[in-house]
């Protein structure tokens, strides 16, 4: 029994979780947040996010991108309610009595301006505020799971698209680098000053150096390694390309069937199943192509199932709540906002990683001054 | 081990071979340095053996390549990688990861090597290098000479057998440099492992080398001993060029060497003390240029601290000191585009910093370091009709002879060099500033290099240039300027900065005592003795 509890100690020592665990956390609270317009839920949830993070973020640079997130949602937040106001038109309790801006016939169905309401003013909150804290869900993700390592953990087949995507994020501080340096050599020098010209003269350094980068890039790469592949034989290679081709097909049939009302539910559940199984028994066989290995893989241990799972648990009460406690889940906007013990403890929920995730790595290592 | 047959390689667009007929075997364990005048096709050679051309070069490629009596010359970059292992030339734009430990994995992860095996290798590898304590570090905040060994370090991790290194210390200060070479030279004894290298600055690695390479320029390689290649090489360090006019018989290769021929063949070179104060004493030239207190941020950290300098005209200043020690941002805290935080810029009572660009090109002149950035047009006239009515006039008095309908990306290093100063130099600033002007230069652009700031110094110009090669420092500069984490630390006539610093003294200068800068004046005064 003490080995057990040993053990369960050694995995909460200081590393980082595995970053899918930190997604589907994040993936569940955002459930909850487009499962209800209910305000002191969805700022229940933002507190929650904000606990987590602020627990259990390291020092890296995109573990200061929460406070982007943030600003991002209370931005989306402000648009919707002055969204309202402008073409507000919703009865109720006159809060400023704005005068509404007589508009042609033929937009008919639309005011600017007029009355406002309360209810209007509520109303665009309540959405606002819905759209703003998946947001802000997300940005917890991004400060707490290093995007490249989620890359990482991508099946084998999509190994390439993983590296592709990471070479595209590294190379566009670069790419801004550049600008600047060219920009400051370009004033050195006399030469054209029309505006066609003064592009051109600024472009045509930029790009030959981006260029120039790549190729680089490519080459080394390529001497290390980049794109080895290990011989299948043709008739795999086949059957691969085949299961490809039906798990697009049927994921298309699928998604087109579920979205379209008309479609009888077996069908698109169907389709559904046949294009998502297909997908993974071809993403499978084409992994066997690829001989690569990971370098300290991240582990999946019980932190990471724990964290996952408060973030399922969240994602399933708040189906829960929008189905059974309808009034809860969408309140009206004529009455104060009511919550339930079980719709609280549903959010409530998300806590547990703040304290079951173990302390990231890179938060004992101070960073060393950038040279 | 690993063999060139008849490599014979023509560029695409050209009728001319770089490499002709090239016969090569690199043995086990050695260290072949692969030297030549530039665009003699040392890269080109290196590529060959990494399988970089003609495939990313384009171009034709005939002959064979034998890796253990088996022709791999068909066998792609990617499935040699696990044999030969390429560093090109800048390390940063190699880099695939963000982490030094991810960067040192990435290859073994290529290869498919299990866990336990990579996560061994890294650790002997940061070992081996010396680099442990960076593991955690991002690429980007590495210097320099760090960075390199972190590219070295990545290839090794596949235990290659075979590492071929494209001017690994190109682009470093000489301590730097000196740390990369020591790590060379450890692969080579400990490990075992074969080491191609090209360079331009030989004084750096002939005394590690066990064979030279030699590319004359028409295709053919001449390989063979140091001291015998060396002989009649277009291309030589100082020392052996010190042993050609003194006529030692063989030639010496270390300073230790040349140290010990000298005592042994008395020369009485230690007892001629030279004047140290210079031919002129800098506070009787007028000064052109006139700085005090600069000071400038990145952030919250000081760059340059308290910086006070002066170019007096006529005379050429060398700026040098560690890789991020500052040298850049003061030059263009000079120029006049960075920003200060405190401190005065004169140029003949103007700031140039709140002047607007055109007036600030006929005060103060500055190369960049890439000068690639300063072109755009497609043909050097196009170029010059660009850059002013004198452009053309200027270049062809830099370097005569460059034709107007060549694109400047196909003109040499050196030549473009010239084609970006002649634009610079049509607004005559009286004030020239360069940015590690002689990377990618062979010594006869070097010497072409000193001529051309020897004669904008006649002309009055002051001239500052920001540079780690100490050679060209002792034969180019008339002042020294070191800036050590953004502070001035020694500054002052070349012939006392260079005596108080050994890091910083030329190699004539290790072998006959400090004072002593260039071949021309030791052989002078042995004639006269």
């Amino acid at each position: 029994m003490s080995t057990l509890v040993r053990e369960a100690a050694v995995a909460r020592l200081p590393r980082d979780l595995h970053p899918v665990a930190w997604w589907v956390w994040a993936i569940g609270l955002a459930a909850y947040a487009s499962f209800t317009t209910n305000p002191l839920l969805l700022l229940l949830l933002v507190g929650v996010a904000a606990v987590v993070v602020a627990a259990r973020r390291g020092e890296q640079p995109w573990a200061r991108a929460f406070r982007l997130y943030v600003g991002l949602a209370l931005f989306i937040v402000a648009t919707r309610v002055l969204f309202r106001v402008l073409l507000g038109a919703v009865p109720g309790h006159v809060l400023v009595d704005l005068p509404e801006i007589p508009l042609p016939e033929w937009v008919l169905g639309i005011r600017l301006l007029g009355p406002l309401t309360r209810e209007a003013l509520l109303a665009g909150l309540y959405d606002g505020m819905r759209l703003g804290v998946i947001v802000i869900c997300v940005g917890a993700a991004n400060a707490l799971a290093n995007p490249k390592r989620l890359l990482r953990s991508l099946p084998p087949a999509l190994y390439e698209i993983g590296t592709a995507v990471v070479v595209a994020v590294t190379v566009l501080p670069q790419l801004a680098e550049s600008v600047q340096r060219v920009r400051a050599a370009q004033r050195l020098r006399a030469g054209a000053t029309g505006r066609v010209k003064r592009l051109r003269r600024f472009l045509v350094p930029v790009l030959e150096d981006a260029l120039e980068r790549s190729m680089a890039l490519a080459a080394g790469m390529d001497t290390r390694g980049y794109g080895r592949t290990a011989g299948v034989p043709v008739a795999t290679r086949r059957v691969t390309s085949a299961l490809m081709l039906v798990s697009l097909v049927g994921l298309c049939a699928g998604v087109y069937a579920v979205l379209d009302g008309t479609t009888p539910g077996w069908l698109a559940a169907s389709m559904l199943v046949l294009g998502v199984g297909a997908a993974a028994v071809g993403l499978r066989l084409a992994g066997r192509r690829v001989t690569r290995t990971v370098y300290r893989p991240d582990r999946w241990r019980w932190p990471e199932v724990v964290v996952a799972l408060s973030g399922v648990l969240v994602a399933a009460a708040g189906w829960w709540v929008a189905r059974d406690q309808v009034p809860v889940a969408f309140p009206g906007v004529s009455a104060a906002p009511e919550v339930t013990l079980t719709a609280l403890a549903g959010v409530l929920v998300g806590l547990v990683p703040a304290v079951a995730a173990p302390v990231p790595s890179s938060s004992l290592v101070p960073e060393e001054a950038v040279a | 081990m690993i063999e060139l047959r008849g490599i014979t390689f023509t560029p695409p667009d050209s009728s001319e071979h770089v490499l002709k007929d090239v016969d090569l075997t690199v043995e086990e364990g050695e260290l072949l340095l692969v030297s030549g005048p530039t665009g003699s096709g040392k890269s080109t050679l290196l590529g060959v053996l990494a399988g970089l051309v003609p495939r990313f070069s384009g171009g034709v490629l005939e002959g064979d390549l034998m890796l253990d009596g088996a022709s791999i010359v068909r066998t792609p970059p990617r499935e040699r990688a696990g044999i030969i292992g390429y560093v090109g030339q800048d390390p940063v734009a190699g880099f695939v990861t963000d982490t030094v430990e991810e960067e040192l994995a990435y290859g073994m992860e290529q290869l498919g090597l299990p866990p336990a095996t990579m996560r061994r290798r890294v650790e002997e590898t940061l070992d081996l290098l010396g680099i442990a304590e960076l593991r955690q570090r991002s690429l980007r905040t590495l210097s320099g000479g760090q960075q390199q060994r972190v590219a070295i370090g990545s290839v090794l991790t596949t235990h290659p057998r075979v590492v071929v290194l494209d001017e690994p210390t190109s682009a470093l200060d000489p301590t730097a440099a000196e740390d990369v070479l020591a790590t060379i030279t450890r692969l080579v004894h400990d490990l075992g492992t074969s080491v191609v290298l090209a360079e331009h600055r030989l004084e750096r690695v002939v005394p590690f080398a066990d064979r030279i390479a030699l590319l004359v320029g028409d295709g053919s390689v001449a390989v063979g001993d140091p001291g015998d290649v060396l002989e009649d090489s277009p291309v030589v360090p100082p020392l052996v060029e010190l042993g050609r006019e003194l006529g030692w018989s063989p030639l010496p290769l270390t300073v230790r060497d040349a140290r010990r021929k000298a005592r042994a063949l008395g020369y009485p070179v230690n007892r001629v003390s030279l004047n140290l104060s210079g031919n002129a004493t800098p506070e009787r030239c007028r000064k052109s240029l006139r700085s005090s207190g600069l000071t400038v941020t990145r952030g919250r950290t000081p760059v340059l601290h308290d910086v006070s300098i002066d170019l007096p005209a006529g005379r050429v200043t060398a700026l040098m000191g560690r890789n991020g020690s500052g040298k850049s941002t003061l030059l263009w805290t000079l120029q006049g585009t960075q920003k200060r935080l405190a401190g005065s810029v004169d140029v003949g009572g103007k700031d140039p910093a709140i002047l607007d660009p055109e007036e600030r090109r006929t005060l103060v002149g500055l190369l960049p370091q890439t000068a690639a950035d300063l072109l755009y047009l497609e043909t050097v006239a196009e170029e010059c009709d660009a850059g002013g009515p004198r452009t053309r006039e200027i270049l062809d008095s830099l370097v005569p002879g460059i034709p107007d309908d060549q694109h400047p990306r196909d003109l040499s290093e050196g030549q473009r060099l010239a084609l970006a100063l002649a634009l610079i130099l049509s607004a005559d600033p009286p004030i020239v500033l360069l940015d590690e002007p002689t990377r990618g230069l062979d010594y006869a652009a070097k010497h072409a290099l000193a001529a051309i700031l020897r004669d904008l110094t006649d002309a009055g110009k002051a001239v500052l240039v920001a540079t780690h090669d100490v050679e060209f420092v002792a034969e180019a500069a008339d002042d020294v300027v070191v800036l050590a984490d953004g502070e001035v630390v020694s500054a002052g006539d070349v012939r006392s900065v260079t005596a108080e610093s050994p890091a910083f003294a030329p190699q004539v200068s290790k072998v006959f005592g400090p004072g002593w800068l260039s071949v021309r004046e030791v052989v002078e005064a042995v004639g006269e003795g």
